[in-house]
């Protein structure tokens, strides 16, 4: 990777290149700490044992007991409901939009039919409507189709997010058409195009789209906050805020709460990071 | 696009048809597969090959998109469309909306209602965007532009660990950066003590709760920025590089000329996602001072939230939501006006 843009070449004296290299490494280390310093944290304090208020000086160095999540687990009623809720809610949307938005996507990039531009670009004019615009109207046509307080409030509008559409247009478009054109001519269905030729070329684009739509209904708060009141229909974000006023004096199970919550998103990164970071340039592209 | 009489030449679709899609032939067809042709008033059969035809061309496609256009109809679509109406409207949740007069009632109330707390959550709003946003894109560019010239693996690492905190949700950290701030036993009062200053009220102090919550976003690393700005400087040709070093240019003069000028889509992108995202804060803030700290905590988002889901004001509530979307709009415009750059490499 020496051809690499950017990658200056190191001219002038020794000393210069070390005392730059000195300060790199120092300023890249500390930013570091403190990128990762407030997660630490709160997995130090979730794995030592606290029952009350934390001490004075601070656990820096966890002594990996799991008291806490022990606790979190036996008094919270609903603790594991809320990993259920949240695994149902990201689980089904993420399939929901690797489907069907790989589809749309594509007939959006690759077939020419009547209406086309102007549902794309209907589709595209509400990625910068900001969500809480929705909220008021959603709000009450859950109420009328009587899924309000249930996991269907948060679902369906979960379905109709378009992030997923143009990222796989984007990426589609990109590819080159003889394939298809050939699949057809070989006599492959119009789904057999997309089976075995359109899926299998947008692997990484599919990848891209799985992670992001599943972290982004496991993070999502506000509208699940609004759209449910009961605490068993909770997902895990709406439980772990609301563990601070059940728990006002027993620190450790908040702790433990907030830290568990996070481990399934953390471990999912550390598993598919390269697509991660991939799908961050794909749907950019604009 | 009705024709009347069945055996005219078929009008062309988008291009001429070849001769099989002509109706003769599909009704021959049909009668040869034991297709039943519904019989009808004249021309009926024509009208039928013509749906046939388009169904053929086009019902894939169609099909394709339906299930994801017929849900963004329903609950993106719709919603924003009705949000509109709402907010000229009053309405109750048993008889539903009767439009209000005047018809900027709404919006008038939105900002005198309350002694005027929305006019503040906008300021409160506009401070912490300015300072984050500003913080977010100058972090990320510096650390991009230091873990450049590093070797590929190590790069990777760095993004990594900067984008680790990024995927947990802003709830948990904005959770953790409350115990960080807690008043009696929080790390940020700690650190104090050790240096002999007495300890801060962070999250109960109106005068600088909203700084210090500003300053917990200010101090998340912007790991979006870093992965993009770092993807955008490794597409630089090196040609131009090799050129400005025969020119004898210094780093600092080849950063400033060619990496700064070249990434500058890159810094408008980031500019608009990270405006927009600080616009709508609300997790952050509602979950390290969830009855909020008089008014010094009020945002917009905050605002249409208890106007809408408290005070059950379902008219100010959309009005408000329909005026940060035109805030929105009218940044994002502003931001693509002057960072526009014609640059092409």
């Amino acid at each position: 990777m020496t051809t690499t843009a950017g990658a200056r070449p190191r001219t002038g004296p020794i000393g210069m290149t070390v005392t730059r290299s000195v300060v790199t490494w120092s300023v890249l280390m500390v930013t570091t700490v403190i990128a990762l310093f407030p997660m630490y944290w709160l997995f130090a304090n979730a794995l030592t044992p606290i029952t009350a208020t934390p001490p004075l000086t601070p656990i820096l160095v966890p002594a990996w007991e799991l008291d806490n999540v022990i606790r979190l687990l036996t008094t919270s009623k609903h603790y594991t409901r809320w990993v259920v809720n949240s695994l149902t809610v990201s689980l089904a949307a993420t399939l929901w939009h690797v489907v069907f938005d790989t589809l749309a996507g594509y007939a959006f990039a690759k077939r020419r039919f009547p209406l086309r531009n102007v549902l794309f670009v209907a589709l595209v004019s509400t990625l910068m409507v900001p969500i809480h615009v929705t909220f008021i109207p959603l709000y009450l046509i859950s109420l009328s189709l009587g899924i309000i307080d249930s996991i269907w409030a948060i679902l369906l509008p979960a379905s109709s997010q378009v992030f997923g559409i143009f990222l796989m247009r984007q990426f589609i478009q990109t590819l080159p058409g003889e394939l298809e054109d050939a699949a057809r001519i070989d006599g492959c269905s119009e789904i057999g195009v997309v089976r075995h030729v359109i899926v299998p070329l947008s692997m990484p684009a599919i990848a891209s789209l799985a992670i992001f739509t599943f972290v982004r209904n496991w993070n999502d708060f506000l509208w699940p906050l609004i759209a449910v009141n009961r605490p068993q229909e909770f997902t895990l974000t709406v439980g772990v805020a609301s563990l601070q006023g059940e728990f006002m004096t027993d620190w450790g199970i908040i702790f433990a709460g907030g830290a568990v919550a996070s481990i399934p998103i953390i471990i999912f990164f550390l598993l598919f990071q390269r697509y991660f970071l991939d799908g961050l340039r794909l749907g950019a592209l604009k | 696009m009705a024709r009347i009489n069945g055996s005219s030449p078929p009008i062309p679709h988008h291009r001429p048809e070849p001769a099989r899609y002509g109706d003769a032939n599909e009704c021959n067809r049909s009668r040869r597969q034991n297709i039943p042709v519904m019989r009808g008033p004249r021309g009926w059969d024509t009208r039928m090959a013509n749906a046939r035809r388009f169904l053929r061309e086009h019902g894939w496609s169609y099909a394709f998109i339906a299930p994801s256009i017929i849900t963004f109809a329903c609950f993106t679509f719709a919603p924003v469309v009705w949000s509109a109406v709402i907010s000229v409207q009053k309405y109750n949740l048993r008889t539903g909306g009767t439009f209000v007069d005047p018809i900027w009632m709404n919006y008038q109330k939105a900002f005198t209602g309350l002694g005027g707390i929305f006019v503040t959550s906008i300021g409160n709003t506009l401070t912490y965007t300015v300072f984050t946003v500003t913080t977010n894109i100058v972090v990320g560019l510096a650390l991009a532009s230091l873990i450049q010239p590093l070797h590929r693996h190590v790069r990777t690492f760095f993004r990594a660990a900067f984008y680790l905190p990024a995927v947990t949700s802003s709830l948990i950290v904005g959770m953790t950066w409350a115990y960080i701030y807690n008043a009696q036993w929080g790390f940020a009062n700690y650190l104090l003590r050790l240096i002999g200053v007495e300890p801060v009220r962070w999250l109960s102090n109106p005068d600088i709760v909203l700084g210090s919550i500003t300053a917990s976003a200010m101090l998340t690393i912007p790991a979006t920025a870093v992965v993009l700005f770092s993807a955008a400087m490794g597409g630089i040709p090196t040609e131009f590089y090799e050129a400005a070093d025969l020119d004898g240019a210094s780093p600092v003069q080849k950063w400033w000329w060619i990496t700064l000028p070249l990434i500058r889509p890159t810094t408008l992108y980031l500019t608009v996602i990270y405006t927009i995202a600080s616009f709508e804060v609300f997790e952050r803030i509602y979950v390290m001072v969830p009855s909020g700290v008089g008014r010094s905590t009020q945002t917009i988002v905050t605002q249409i939230y208890y106007s809408g889901f408290k005070d059950f004001d379902l008219g100010v509530s959309a009005a408000q939501a329909m005026m940060l979307f035109v805030m929105i709009g009218a940044v994002a415009l502003v931001q693509f006006r002057v960072l526009r750059s014609n640059v092409e490499y």
